[in-house]
């Protein structure tokens, strides 16, 4: 680690803090936000995901060395943690550290992409089988239950199988797609109930059309349970991919990923634990955070709490 | 409520079906050769041609789906290209590992899960329940083949505790025909279980703990605690009962976890299930046993589904299915 990478990293750090500590003073203005903050893990997770993000965006910044270079594949190959390589070198004598922050851009990004596929088509699916009922309720929810009877992991493997060497941007859209039954339930629950509500059938009365009901009337009212399984659901997609990966079918080498890091380093676990160790641990960080910050939004946006 | 059944048999027949049909569409517009051996010799290609034409795949596809459709209502659920065998003998071989690997996995999932929930839902927010509750969130949160592989690093490589893999000793226990054989499955079995029950266990912590806090709220827990019924009773009896109605949903849900969501574990600790099975199936484009690994993954998270739901309406009185009406309303 140079120098210049250690600071960036201060900078980072203090940055993340920042960005919680000014969330946390206006949250404290409201008694909904309030009670978001309630669990200090939510604060933490909150903070590590914005250090985490603010890394992978200045990722040139605060990594000494170019991801994928191999400096001396020779004597520099699964070296354990040092000042120069703080978290040791792989196999290839790549910097794991900086495989790390580089990985982060494509692990976060896969696990935000596909999230919000799956989040997005969850919602309109449950929206227009709750507000529509009838025979496109009976086939959407049908289609939802094969869905979700499916061998998840099995359907990935065959799609990604599908292609050669997936660009990240694909297998987030096939993780998505294969990622919305269960929201959409949800949604649909929420709907069946909101769509009898007095300010819907107001609407309605006043000509709004269908798709201005759905979207500025019903889907806002629903927006509780959409925004938890956004949370969770960009885990989940993380893990997926790390699982797909990790089977060597997810991100194609040389690009790193959290989960193709630890396919790479179970080859040396035993001789060099530290490139596996590493990465999953990122990938508990991120999951653990996202799972903390989804319980302060469960709690903030749970309706039973909502002051009388 | 035999109506009802009826009613849920047929629809779960049906999505079963919805699932074999999908997952055979899939895995022949897959490209690459399923008479490519496991190791990826590239054989002749007359050899070739002709194995394709005595299993039928240089049939259009319809004509093919239509055979397999036949040939599964006889109850033959097909070749294995790679195995050279009867499917039905590939599954008889793994499913009792997976079952041997998930049944251990949910017993250690259940059992430490409800038994932390219930701990921590008496102390709300005192240091164990915080404690515990940051150890749940943590362990929940990692990734199930990460675990694994440093249980693996940790018991069976540096302290040697515990074998690196396989089902059971090659030399001393070929076939568990002894004590000592059913011992040394079990001492086989304890990292992959033990990774599997962690994780699950975590999560049913969690779901349980919240449970047993949104069932305190209730007026009749209330009700009890005035009437002076001991805390111990209040517990287990007015709060542990009916909080365990939720985790009745959270057992037909693990179901499927049975067969499929082993899959990494089963490889990483060479445990022969079927999970392995199906990923190996997948790779080599097996067909009939890629599709017969998922007609029995679905049948099992629709048998789990119906099961809960029938375990709900006989637990709880409130859910049982009125003649006729509706079944989503159980399940919702």
């Amino acid at each position: 680690m140079t120098l210049g990478s250690w600071l960036a990293l201060v900078v980072a750090l203090v940055l993340a803090a920042e960005i919680v500590r000014a969330m946390r003073q206006r949250a404290l203005q409201r008694e909904r936000w309030r009670r978001f903050f309630r669990h200090r893990t939510t604060a933490w997770g909150l903070g590590i995901l914005a250090f985490l993000v603010i890394v992978a965006i200045a990722a040139p910044l605060v990594t000494p060395f170019d991801p994928s270079a191999q400096p001396d594949i020779v004597h520099l190959k699964n070296r354990p943690p040092s000042w120069t390589f703080i978290l040791g070198t792989d196999v290839f004598s790549r910097d794991v550290w900086s495989r790390i922050v580089y990985g982060a851009r494509v692990s976060l990004g896969i696990g935000a992409l596909g999230a919000l596929v799956a989040v997005s088509l969850g919602t309109l699916v449950g929206a227009v089988a709750g507000y529509y009922r009838r025979w496109v309720d009976a086939v959407l929810m049908r289609s939802v239950d094969v869905g979700l009877a499916l061998p998840r992991i099995f359907i990935l493997l065959m799609a990604v199988a599908l292609w050669d060497g997936l660009p990240f941007a694909t297998l987030a859209l096939v993780i998505g797609l294969t990622s919305w039954f269960g929201t959409s339930r949800l949604v649909r629950a929420e709907v069946l109930s909101l769509r009898e509500r007095d300010f819907v059938v107001a609407a309605r009365a006043l000509g709004a059309n269908t798709s201005r009901v759905i979207f500025r009337h019903v889907l806002p009212n629903a927006a509780a349970p959409i925004i938890v399984s956004a949370a969770l659901g960009v885990g989940n997609v993380l893990l997926l991919e790390a699982s797909l990966s990790f089977l060597g079918m997810g991100v194609a080498p040389p690009a790193p990923s959290w989960g193709n890091m630890i396919a790479d380093g179970a080859t040396s676990l035993y001789t060099a634990p530290w490139t596996t160790l590493f990465p999953g641990l990122a990938i508990a960080l991120v999951v653990m955070s996202l799972n903390a910050v989804a319980d302060g939004l469960r709690d903030a946006l749970d309706p039973h709490e909502e002051p009388a | 409520m035999t109506a009802w059944l009826v009613r849920r048999l047929v629809a779960s027949v049906a999505i079963v079906f919805a699932v074999v049909t999908f997952v055979f569409i899939l895995i022949h517009a897959a490209p690459g050769e399923p008479c490519i051996g496991q190791t990826g010799e590239i054989p002749d290609p007359v050899v070739c041609a002709e194995l394709k034409q005595q299993f039928g795949l240089d049939q259009p596809l319809p004509v093919q789906y239509w055979r397999y459709l036949v040939a599964l209502a006889h109850g033959n659920l097909g070749y294995s290209f790679s195995h050279h065998r009867w499917v039905r003998d590939d599954l008889a071989d793994t499913i009792p590992f997976t079952l041997q690997l998930a049944g251990a996995a949910l017993l250690l999932d259940f059992l430490l899960g409800l038994g932390l929930g219930i701990y921590q839902a008496g102390r709300v927010n005192r240091v164990p329940d915080v404690l515990l509750g940051n150890a749940t969130l943590f362990i929940y949160s990692l990734p199930t083949f990460w675990l694994a592989l440093i249980l693996l690093l940790v018991f069976a490589e540096k302290l040697g505790l515990f074998p690196v893999g396989g089902p059971n000793d090659p030399i001393l226990c070929p076939v568990v025909d002894s004590l000592y054989c059913v011992a040394d499955r079990i001492w086989h079995l304890a990292l992959p279980a033990t990774t599997l029950g962690l994780v699950g266990a975590a999560g049913t912590a969690r779901f349980q703990r919240a449970a047993m806090l949104e069932v305190a709220t209730q007026d009749y827990v209330r009700t009890a605690r005035a009437k002076g019924v001991p805390e111990r009773r209040v517990v287990l009896r007015h709060q542990l009962r009916n909080a365990l109605l939720s985790f009745i949903t959270r057992f037909g849900l693990a179901f499927p976890f049975l067969l499929t969501g082993a899959v990494l574990i089963e490889t990483i600790f060479a445990w022969p299930g079927m999970g392995r099975l199906a990923a190996e199936a997948i790779l080599a484009r097996d067909y009939s046993v890629v599709t017969a690994t998922a007609l029995i993954a679905s049948t099992v998270v629709v048998l789990g589904n119906l099961l809960a739901d029938i375990l709900l309406g006989v637990a709880d009185p409130r859910l049982r299915v009125r003649h006729g009406s509706d079944a989503d309303v159980v399940t919702a």
